[in-house]
């Protein structure tokens, strides 16, 4: 506990720069991932090769992913890009997916209404499938920010600063505080995140709880 | 691109594939991990995901905690309890168990609850007791989720046994990766992970194929009736 006390302000940039390594990966995979599952619901042929890439690409193991990068981009071996570039493909793999789904969810009645009531192919994109789209989008950007989280924690091993460290060292040095405080920071992350995530939603869309319900008294 | 050839030359080398430390043997150790880590996550697993997914009793507890579990850092549980365990397996298997649990039990109740209520309902109004509904109707229909779930478990832990080989104690295809980093011998750090990602992508092929074959028999019963 005095450890905790006395390391606040190492802690604190651990925690800081965990944050900010999670946090870009998500947000890039989930805006990268738009695209390529509205494009993969129109056509067929694109969901098929992209979701079986998606797939494969999440199959490789992530610390064997961010030691592989260095080698095929050229950047260093320590470098925290790999971490930033290895979880953003991983989240976009995982978000094509669900931006898949999502896009096909929206029911073709009403992509028909709002095409007879004059939206263009952009207009439709952004203001009807989009939104429509945003609960299983939803879904998928908090299983992405949970795991990048967690995937974070194994940059520690290559030497990349963030709450992982707080294992490695707490390991090398027996101190059983510096780790307990370690788990208890990337799981309260992690559930910080995906509460802010989930209020968002609510914000962004306050349709979809009801909806949901209603969908759920109708089964 | 030095790297990428001396990673050649390392995968290549006949000396790398020799002994207890060489590649076949350290593959052996990771699927070995992997298939004790899956068969105790499974014991425990299992049985919850069926007595959930059968009475829908606890739903909302599994939930919450298979999330909970989920954000557990697994480094930092291999760490803690390698601390106290001293050199040998049990931190290994207590982070990769605790790692694949969420998926398990979430792929067995969703599995059970995906039968159409209807079905489960026809077999007990011919007199199917709780026990027959569930190994004759609900454990074959939802089988392919079942299976996915063992999937999604099985390649989690192929990939998160990697970091296994930083304790103390345990062996496995992330020896290559750490003991090259902590060397900067690169070529075993990518050739070696070159290794895991290999392993990953046959056994999820392995799994594919036999979701696959789950799915085609269930679709093909009730032509047989």
């Amino acid at each position: 506990m005095t450890w905790i006390g006395n390391n606040l302000d190492v802690i604190g940039g651990h925690l800081l720069s965990h944050l900010w390594l999670s946090i870009v990966p998500t947000v890039l995979g989930f805006v990268l991932a738009l695209p390529v599952g509205w494009i993969c619901n129109r056509v067929p042929l694109v969901r098929g090769t992209v979701l079986s890439l998606a797939s494969i690409l999440y199959t490789i193991p992530s610390l064997a992913f961010f030691l592989i990068l260095p080698s095929i981009i050229g950047t260093g071996f320590l470098d925290p890009l790999n971490i930033v570039i290895a979880l953003t493909i991983f989240a976009v793999a995982v978000m094509a997916r669900f931006a898949t789904d999502g896009f096909a969810s929206v029911s073709p009645q009403v992509l028909d209404a709002a095409r007879a009531s004059g939206y263009g192919r952009l207009g439709l994109a952004l203001r009807v499938e989009l939104p429509l789209a945003g609960p299983v989008l939803l879904a998928g950007l908090r299983v992405v920010s949970v795991s990048s989280v967690s995937l974070v924690s194994v940059g520690a091993l290559i030497g990349v600063g963030n709450l992982g460290r707080l294992f490695t060292e707490g390991f090398q040095t027996e101190n059983n505080a510096e780790i307990i405080a370690g788990i208890v920071l990337v799981v309260a992350l992690a559930l910080v995140l995906d509460a802010l995530l989930v209020l968002g939603g609510r914000l962004v869309m306050p349709w979809s709880s009801g909806a949901r319900r209603a969908r759920g008294g109708a089964a | 691109m030095s790297v990428a050839s001396e990673t050649w030359d390392w995968l290549t080398d006949s000396a790398n594939w020799e002994g207890p430390a060489g590649i076949p043997s350290r593959t052996l150790e990771h699927l070995q991990y992997t298939g004790m880590t899956i068969a105790i996550a499974a014991v425990i697993a299992i049985p919850l995901g069926f007595y959930i997914g059968h009475t829908g009793r606890f739903r909302g507890i599994a939930v919450a905690s298979t999330g909970a579990l989920r954000a557990l850092p697994t480094l930092g549980v291999l760490t803690l309890v390698s601390l106290h365990s001293g050199i040998d397996l049990t931190a290994a298997l207590v982070a990769l168990v605790l790692l694949a649990i969420p998926s398990l039990l979430a792929g067995t109740y969703a599995g059970i609850e995906a039968v159409d209520p209807a079905t489960v309902d026809a077999a007990r109004s011919i007199g199917m007791t709780h026990w027959q509904v569930l190994w004759r109707v609900e454990v074959p229909l939802g089988l392919p989720i079942l299976i996915g779930g063992f999937r999604t478990a099985t390649l989690q832990v192929i990939a998160t046994a990697t970091i296994a080989a930083a304790v103390p104690g345990a062996g496995g295809l992330g020896v290559f990766l750490l003991s090259g980093l902590a060397v900067s011998d690169y070529p075993r750090v990518v050739g070696g992970s070159v290794v895991v990602i290999v392993l990953a992508l046959v056994v999820d092929l392995l799994f594919a194929a036999v979701q696959r074959l789950s799915t085609r028999r269930r679709v093909s019963t009730p032509e047989r009736v």
